[in-house]
């Protein structure tokens, strides 16, 4: 039952195969089961519990609320949840409880969700590996697959498998390895720069961010206002549509949704694509990319062109600029938005009291790790008024030129654009860690961040394994607010591909009574 | 719609900016405010100073308005010394408000005081803000610079959070002297935030880092998209007309401005603008004036002299607002009506006023009859009286024959006090001199 798509349990309830207490404990006891994976930072059992009851209660009365009625979900640990400690994985925020549930997690409670727990990222969201939270990194589900098992013993004999599993990628990484392990039917992560996307790719999941303002970020804790959207996490693209479909709508607490009326999301089975225009971006090949990844990427054009699509190659002239314009803008944000942790309010206020700023300083040292620290000391220097013209404005102004881009690619006639999601597939959190963080999101933010500058909606769809038995991942791009078209596009695709189900039952097992022991071994690996 | 009561040019789209200060009052971090595209600019507030004391001159003045702006407001810290904390006090951070920016062209404390006076009752007109500076509702940071005629303006400082028109005015001018005797003692005048002591009457430098000036940048403010505004011309087809502003449509619900009403006062009942004026400042006095003047007979010049002398004065010697006040306009009508048609000399109206203010529930009518008030309306009672203080106060008589022209209003005097005051004194020196040439 727990391997089945949201809108197959969903069916299931209706039809009284399963009730959602029952449903809620299989998950429950699968949270359990997966701990190693260190997914969930607050599993909320007793809350889910209840919501599990009462969602019993109005099946049994006839009247559910709707297709989520009962469906266990999972929320990234930076959307408030009230009653809910909500942490951003940092020191700063641990033990706070929020007043109130962000509107997303509020439009997912009316609609009868289960929350099964809140879900692990990189520290208020800084990062691509989900490695850089006080509570440790998330192991990637396939670590610990038949498919990628498999494929290690034949090379590697005798090594230490334990120490050897992959990350997630981030920062969303605790949302896409609780869909991947099946201890959900949808998530809600969030994406900045492809802080959803990235982590989809790797862990075998759709990862879909919407179209900057079709989704409210009231509670979101920010990131970067100007970029960050509550991404969807499932197993399929029809599941994210229904979920896109409770969440998509203006809301009077964010002035940057839009107002236009928003329909459901039902999503047509496309049969025929002859009319569709495909643009892949030139810019895209990078020298950086991996070969597979990139055959991958060749062999989904040719699947559209085969199929009668028109395929072109286009330019967005702007790309090698992006990712520093995305530094620089991001950072800068981030220097504003953290201010507000000064240990008064809310969150953590260390001991000192010699005198407000040896308060304020104290407090945010021990509070934020070196990352979050690193881009509030870069975004400063980039709104230092000496420095403003030539950084803060000058990338607002590429920023412009890189929404252009997509804007004139668009009305060329493309339909969507089709990209990697991310360079290779994912790598062993002993590799990861090599390089600092901030290398590593330059490096992985890559094909994503752009598409954030420029507000459009996109969607990563797993292709096929990797010569390893890794997920790889492809990208779809699409116009603002087609999310629509978008994701029906992603969903023929999804249907061509046929991606396998990730194994993971038998393997799990036999982990889950190692890992049981070892408490999270690798919560004491030094993030550098 | 101040905006547009200040004759400002509305910026059809205004932008929202975060200026970036760290300081605990301010839970964010950050202030949203506009600081690039305001939402209105280039406006001017009229008012007027009364110049000289009797009599007094009422001289026009103009202030122009720089812009208006639309910013969050910060808490408030409560410096506790003897304890060394600091409280602070957060139920107004992060509400919005409205902050109009004036030009330099003020140049004493009387004229900052009238000048936000007056803008006090436009917004009160408007609706804008109950504007009670004592409630925080409205606050002034003063600018302050002096310079010689025709040199460039001074270094300024600038004193912050005054809440009341008269530390405005004295902060000012207290300001204004200490930077001329800093100056001419050879010192220098720094650019810096000062906040007015208000029991020991000046200003001090402010102790705490909201004078200084952060070192970053405004930062376009993410979350609140421009500001779009329209007129008639340019409204969108279709739109949900609760979710868009029209400016036109505002334009045309404007309600009366002060100096409008002013004017039609003058124009109408022919009052001195500093009637005018009198009557607009204290909050209710205009509605109880007209409301006199729509139930009474009595000229307009004998309402308004009653309305500011007689009941304003004893309204402010009991520190009372004029919707405390015992005395209802229908009773001050009554009572002006009996003075009117002489039913009652002024110095009993007077004595009824008094009455009225002590007494609630009883009208002036009743008053006069129980004091026996009225004037005698009887002329033989009159007549008999006048003799009779002719026949017994013969020297009088004497000295008024010879030509001292006193004598006859101690004669008056002396019939009035007779009569206890119900005699019309004019009517008195008619009857006298009458019986004094026959």
């Amino acid at each position: 039952m727990l391997g089945r798509t949201l809108r197959e349990v969903s069916t299931a309830l209706k039809q009284g195969q399963i009730t959602p207490t029952e449903l809620c404990q299989k998950c429950l006891s699968l949270i359990k089961k997966t701990k190693f994976l260190n997914a969930y930072i607050t599993v909320s059992e007793e809350v889910a519990l209840k919501q599990a009851e009462e969602s019993e209660k109005r099946y049994k009365e006839g009247h559910s609320l709707g297709d989520l009625d009962g469906i266990p979900i999972a929320v990234k640990d930076n959307f408030s949840t009230s009653g809910i400690e909500t942490t951003c994985a940092s020191n700063m925020l641990k033990g706070y409880v929020p007043p109130y549930n962000a509107t997303v997690v509020q439009k997912l409670l009316d609609q009868g969700a289960l929350l099964m727990g809140k879900t692990n990222l990189d520290e208020f969201a800084m990062g691509s590996g989900s490695t850089d939270g006080i509570f440790g990194p998330v192991k990637n589900p396939w670590s610990y697959s038949k498919q990628y098992r498999g494929k290690k013993q034949q090379k590697t004999h005798g090594e230490d498998e334990d120490s050897n599993w992959l990350i997630t990628g981030g920062s969303s990484g605790g949302s896409a390895a609780a869909v991947s392990a099946f201890t959900c039917f949808a998530a809600l992560g969030s994406d900045t720069g492809g802080s959803t996307r990235n982590p989809a790719a790797h862990c075998g999941v759709v990862g879909l961010k919407p179209s900057y303002g079709l989704v409210s970020r009231h509670g979101l804790i920010p990131l970067v206002n100007s970029m960050d959207v509550p991404g969807i996490l499932t197993r399929c693209v029809d599941d994210a549509a229904i979920v896109l479909g409770v969440l998509a709508g203006h809301d009077p607490k964010d002035s940057t949704t839009v107002q236009d009326p928003v329909k459901p999301f039902m999503l047509p089975s496309l049969t025929d694509v002859s009319k569709l225009c495909v643009g892949i971006p030139k810019e895209y090949l990078t020298p950086e990319l991996s070969s597979e990844v990139q055959s991958l990427w060749s062999k989904a054009a040719d699947l559209f062109e085969s199929e009668g699509a028109k395929v072109i190659e286009v330019s967005l002239p702007h790309t090698s600029y992006s990712i520093v314009c995305y530094h620089v803008l991001c950072t800068s944000e981030v220097a504003s938005n953290m201010a507000r942790f000064d240990g008064l309010e809310y969150g953590h206020r260390c001991d000192v009291d010699v005198s407000t700023e040896a308060m304020y300083a104290a407090t945010r040292r021990e509070g934020f790790n070196d990352v979050v620290r690193g881009r509030i000391l870069s975004g400063n220097f980039f709104l230092l008024k000496e420095n403003y013209e030539n950084y803060f404005v000058k990338a607002q102004k590429v920023r412009r030129l890189i929404a252009n881009d997509f804007v004139n690619v668009f009305k060329s006639g493309v339909d969507v654009l089709l990209t990697p999601t991310t360079l290779s597939e994912a790598v062993p959190y002993l590799e990861f860690i090599k390089e600092d963080n901030r290398t590593r999101s330059a490096q992985d933010d890559i094909f994503t961040q752009a598409v954030n500058m420029a507000g459009l909606p996109a969607v990563s769809i797993p292709m096929a394994l990797s010569s390893q038995g890794l997920p790889v991942g492809l990208q779809f791009i699409g116009r603002a607010f087609c999310d629509q078209q978008l994701l029906t596009v992603a969903k023929w695709f999804e249907k061509q591909v046929q991606f396998p189900v990730i194994q993971l039952q038998e393997l799990m097992d036999d982990y889950s009574s190692i890992f049981e022991n070892e408490k999270l071994a690798s919560v004491s690996v030094k993030q550098r | 719609m101040t905006g547009l009561a200040l004759g400002c040019r509305i910026n059809r789209k205004s932008l929202f900016d975060r200026k970036h200060y760290f300081y605990a009052d301010l839970p964010a971090g950050y202030q949203i405010t506009q600081q690039r595209l305001p939402i209105a600019v280039n406006g001017s507030l009229a008012y007027s100073i009364c110049v000289g004391k009797k009599p007094a001159q009422v001289v026009p003045r103009t202030v122009r308005v720089k812009q208006i702006q639309l910013e969050q407001d910060s808490g408030k810290s409560l410096h506790d010394d003897l304890r060394s904390q600091t409280l602070i006090d957060l139920n107004r951070a992060g509400v919005g408000l409205l902050e109009v920016v004036l030009e330099p062209d003020m140049s004493c404390g009387e004229e900052a005081a009238t000048a936000v006076r007056e803008l006090q009752l436009i917004l009160q007109a408007l609706g804008t803000s109950q504007a009670n500076m004592a409630e925080g509702q409205l606050r002034v940071d003063a600018n302050i610079s002096v310079h010689h005629p025709g040199e460039p303006l001074g270094i300024r400082t600038e004193v912050k959070n005054l809440n009341s028109a008269r530390f405005l005015a004295k902060a000012i001018d207290y300001e204004i002297q200490r930077q001329i005797s800093e100056l001419e003692n050879g010192g220098e005048i720094l650019n810096e935030t000062r906040s007015f002591d208000y029991k020991l009457g000046c200003t001090v430098p402010m102790r705490d880092k909201e004078g200084k000036q952060d070192y970053r940048w405004f930062m376009p403010e993410p979350n609140l998209p421009p500001l779009l505004l329209y007129d008639s011309g340019s409204l969108p087809a279709g739109v949900d007309p609760q979710q868009v502003i029209n400016i036109d449509w505002l334009r045309e619900r404007l309600p009366e401005l002060p100096s409008v009403t002013r004017e039609k006062l003058v124009r109408q009942y022919g009052m001195l603008p500093e009637h005018s004026v009198a009557l607009l400042n204290e909050v209710g006095l205009l509605e109880f004036f007209q409301n006199v003047m729509k139930e009474t007979r009595a000229e307009p010049k004998r309402v308004t002299s009653w309305v500011l002398n007689t009941f304003l004065g004893f309204l402010k010697q009991q520190n009372l607002a004029v919707s405390e006040s015992p005395v209802t306009p229908a009773a001050l009508a009554e009572l002006l009506d009996l003075l009117d048609r002489k039913a009652i000399s002024s110095s009993a109206a007077k004595k009824v006023f008094e009455e009225l203010w002590r007494s609630e529930g009883k009208t002036p009518t009743q008053i006069v009859a129980e004091k026996k008030l009225e004037l005698m309306q009887d002329p033989e009672e009159l007549e008999q009286l006048c003799r009779a203080t002719l026949e017994a106060h013969p020297g009088v008589v004497m000295d008024l024959k010879k030509g001292n022209p006193r004598a006859i209003n101690k004669l008056i005097g002396l019939v009035r006090k007779t009569t206890l005051g119900r005699a019309d004194p004019a009517v008195i020196k008619e009857v006298l001199e009458r019986q004094l040439s026959s």
